[in-house]
């Protein structure tokens, strides 16, 4: 298979807090096209990757998205660049409606064609948005807070979408409707870097995955390789 | 109509136009509160550097001795782009280098900004209080039954209004209004949207900064002597209107200005001016006691 243009390149990404070196020595990359999770238990450092990648903490070692190094770029910057963040636990806006929070997520961009275009079509993805339009988004419940941050950040209109945790404290079968919304995303053309503690959920529908533990890279491979590997079965996926 | 309704009536107009311009100063507080949870002590300054800059615009301008509509409205403006500048100025000089400091560091560089600015005033316009140039003729306009409204009231009232609905379109209606919604909600997620927070926040100075101009300029035609230590206690005031309405929310600064005007003015008008001060103080220690929240506030848990 002829390997895609890679969308984002992470070289020896390392992340300090204080005293404590949470991420130690990262190196990954997405190509076009392809849905790559990052897997692992609370705490191993995969949401710090998603907020160096986006600029809100420091870092030392490369990113670079289409070829460009991120280093350096304020977080309203990298967004301009095509980086979509969608943040663990949502982070919509409560006291904006459903439809002000998705014109906050196309605040970079002047095309009201395409931008009318695109709220259409995140409706068409989840038609729950569409009900609840004028809608307090803290009002929301938590499965449809979630749809909102995912519609929210496609209307950045991305080159990368990151999704952090998008199962997060939501019922089994929302998460399902969710993960089938994000492969249908995925399959019209949206390079996707997904972080997720549901390990099952994620490498199913991942081309390739990495799994991170205590800041590191410790296996990596085809979704459905890692899905049936002995050592992320007896650590992720239970029995 | 009976001799105390008569009196009543006054008060209650005396006290709405008060009102009125303690909430456009409330609204100054209650934003910036909103957006970088600090009270920023130094907007009572920026309400006394509006009235100066009206003073001395009058004079350059030589609008001294010629009130009417369109001296109001040069001298208001000018007085309204001083303060956003000086607004702006105080936010990059001082707040922007403490952004991610402790609160309490910001807080006490807004007390340090206050005190620097009513110290600064004293030894540049002087220390003396000085006679607030006339801007447009204090006209009875009509008069019912001994009840007289006077252009000042309406002027006030009619000024207020226009900035509160300006406000409030801004902030609902408006793409930069929005984000400033959104940067106050969660200022992190805001820079994912692509938004620039500092240039917000800024935003959100020059805003308040510029309602802290029409208050100054209203109050310097109702009351006018005006002095470098006149935002100290007004500004408190208007400050208490804020915490009354619920620090934070818009509608309460309005809220609470008018209450913190009508009560002010009926302390006045039925008890003693000697207690005006007083009561307006003895509102801020009942509400932090019965709803610390304020009025319109919403309760928020302080996590331990």
């Amino acid at each position: 298979m002829p390997e895609k243009a890679p969308i984002l390149e992470v070289q020896d990404l390392n992340v300090h807090y204080g005293g404590i070196h949470a991420i130690k020595g990262l190196s990954f990359d997405v190509r076009e096209g392809e849905i790559v999770s990052l897997i692992g238990a609370n705490g191993a450092g995969k949401t710090s990757t998603l907020r160096a990648i986006s600029g809100i903490i420091p870092y030392t070692g490369t990113i670079k998205l289409l070829g460009r190094p991120l280093t350096g770029l304020q977080p309203h910057e990298i967004v301009k660049l095509g980086v979509a963040h969608s943040p663990e636990g949502r982070g919509v806006f409560p006291n904006l409606t459903v439809l002000e929070n998705l014109e906050m997520g196309a605040y970079i961009r002047r095309d009201r064609e395409g931008i009318r275009r695109d709220l259409e079509h995140c409706f068409e993805l989840f038609p729950r948005l569409k009900e609840r339009i004028s809608q307090k988004a803290g009002t929301l419940s938590g499965g449809e807070q979630q749809m909102l941050a995912i519609s929210r950040a496609l209307m950045t209109k991305p080159s990368l979408l990151m999704l952090d945790e998008p199962s997060l404290g939501l019922a089994p079968l929302v998460v399902a409707q969710i993960f089938e919304i994000i492969k249908k995303v995925n399959k019209e053309g949206m390079t996707i870097l997904l972080v997720e503690q549901n390990a099952r959920m994620a490498l199913e529908i991942s081309h390739r995955a990495y799994v991170v533990e205590t800041g590191k890279i410790t296996l990596s491979g085809a979704g459905s390789t890692l899905l049936h590997d002995r050592r992320v079965i007896e650590s992720y996926l239970g029995a | 109509m009976s001799e105390e309704i008569l009196e009543f009536t006054q008060h209650l107009i005396n006290g709405i136009a008060l009102g009125s311009i303690y909430a456009l100063i409330a609204l100054g507080y209650t934003m910036v509160y909103g957006i970088l949870q600090l009270i920023n002590f130094a907007h009572s300054e920026v309400y006394m550097i509006g009235a100066f800059a009206t003073y001395y615009g009058a004079r350059w301008f030589g609008l001294l001795d010629r009130p009417g509509i369109s001296t109001f409205v040069l001298l208001l403006v000018f007085a309204m782009i001083c303060c956003a500048a000086l607004g702006v100025l105080i936010e990059r000089l001082a707040y922007r280098p403490l952004r991610n400091a402790p609160r309490l560091n910001a807080l006490i560089t807004a007390i340090g900004v206050s005190l620097f600015l009513q110290y600064t005033g004293q030894i540049v316009f002087g220390a003396d209080p000085k006679v607030f140039p006339t801007l447009i003729e204090d006209a009875a306009l009509a008069s019912f039954h001994g009840v007289s409204i006077r252009s000042f009231d309406v002027a006030i009232f009619g000024v207020t209004l226009f900035f509160m609905i300006a406000l409030s379109y801004l902030i609902q209606g408006t793409k930069i209004g929005k984000a400033m919604r959104a940067v106050s909600a969660n200022r992190t997620v805001a820079s994912l949207m692509g938004i620039d927070a500092n240039r917000v926040i800024t935003f959100t100075f020059v805003v308040g900064s510029a309602l802290a101009a029409v208050g100054a300029v209203l109050v310097g035609m109702k009351y006018p002597k005006i002095d470098p230590l006149m935002g100290t206690l007004f500004g408190l005031k208007a400050f208490v209107a804020a915490v009354l309405g619920g620090i934070g929310n818009l509608p309460g600064a309005v809220v609470g200005g008018l209450i913190m005007g009508l009560c002010e003015e009926m302390v006045v008008g039925y008890i003693s001016s000697t207690y005006r001060d007083a009561f307006a103080f003895s509102i801020l220690i009942l509400i932090l006691f019965f709803r610390p929240a304020g009025l319109l506030g919403k309760a928020t848990q302080e996590k331990v």
